[in-house]
């Protein structure tokens, strides 16, 4: 008895600290996940005289993909991107965060364009209102443009077999 | 180097062609400032948004300041931020439900600590035997008592 109280204190600690260990403390939890999506109008990447609007995609189940050609980590995760994108299960829109619309471009020919199409936020707005504090991110957005999930960081095989795909057929049902 | 010399003398001639950023508003620089502090930086969470030069925050300042500038309380830019970045850009995080364990949890490991210190010490008391001294002894140390304050007054 006079040990089991220290050592059942110790195994709580470790415990704690144990799942501490396992989270990434770099993962902000988003308010907006169940949230109706920011709507935004900008302008396309490849052809900035169209605009392109989140509300054009009301009835689709889409992927909203942040993204831009100084970023290391969209470069990880772009060839699961190309991947999808050839798949046709689910369309990919790019917003291209930040970046110089000339180095964008040629980024997507040199390693392939998933996207249907990308817009350009060059400032920055609209990433403030998805609450983007780093690329990549990606954001599931269902038939009445409601953020269903949101990665953070690069999408893998195992995330998209285990989480957006299964959640993708449930929305398109 | 002639070609500097014209640089500069255009320069100095135009002051509003060297590239200026914002108009100059001390006071608004301030309350940015006093503002972003207790805001945290997402991309470098240790830092607050005051000190960080990362992408981001130089933008979120900018926000900030537009915000200020159109006349918008402090509560509302915070309320801004909270409904994109959640809870956790304060370095404060606000009294509810979900942070009872946050805000109290210090002070009920106090106080569980005080019950404990309490009932230890209490148990120690109950631990000491009192022993009354017996006469002989009692006599004994009467006499070495006032013996030493016989010394004393010597």
């Amino acid at each position: 008895m006079r040990y089991l109280i220290p050592l059942v204190l110790f195994i709580g600690l470790v415990a704690f600290l144990a799942i501490g260990l396992g989270r990434d403390p770099h993962e902000v939890p988003s308010p907006l996940i169940n949230k109706p999506a920011p709507n935004f109008q900008l302008a396309q990447l490849h052809d900035p005289s169209k605009q392109f609007s989140a509300t054009e995609m009301r009835g689709k189940v889409w992927l909203l993909n942040v993204w831009a050609s100084w970023c290391v980590s969209c470069r990880e995760e772009h060839p699961v991107l190309v991947q999808l994108s050839r798949t046709g299960s689910v369309p990919i829109y790019g917003l291209n965060w930040k970046d110089q619309r000339q180095d964008a471009i040629s980024w997507l020919s040199e390693l392939g364009n998933p996207y249907v199409l990308s817009v350009s936020d060059s400032e920055g707005r609209v990433a403030i209102d998805y609450g983007v504090y780093g690329a990549p991110e990606t954001y599931l957005i269902d038939k009445n443009g409601v953020i269903r999930f949101k990665q953070i960081g690069p999408i893998d095989q195992d995330i998209l077999d285990k989480k957006i795909l299964p959640l993708v057929k449930q929305l398109n049902q | 180097m002639k070609k500097v010399l014209v640089i500069l003398a255009l320069l100095l001639a135009f002051p509003s062609a060297i590239p200026a950023q914002e108009p100059d508003d001390p006071k608004l620089d301030e309350r940015v400032q006093v503002f972003s502090e207790q805001l945290r930086c997402l991309v470098c969470q240790n830092e607050t948004l005051a000190d960080s030069q990362a992408m981001l925050a130089v933008d979120l300042k900018q926000q900030i300041r537009e915000q200020m500038k159109a006349g918008k309380t402090d509560k509302e830019i915070l309320g801004y931020l909270t409904d994109r970045y959640g809870d956790f850009v304060l370095y404060r995080p606000p009294v509810k439900k979900k942070t009872y364990l946050l805000w109290f949890g210090p002070f009920i490991l106090l106080a569980a600590g005080l019950y404990l210190l309490f009932r230890y010490i209490r148990s120690r008391r109950s631990q000491i035997h009192e022993e009354p001294l017996s006469a002989a002894e009692h006599a004994r140390a009467l006499e070495l008592l006032q013996k030493q304050s016989g010394e004393e007054t010597i």
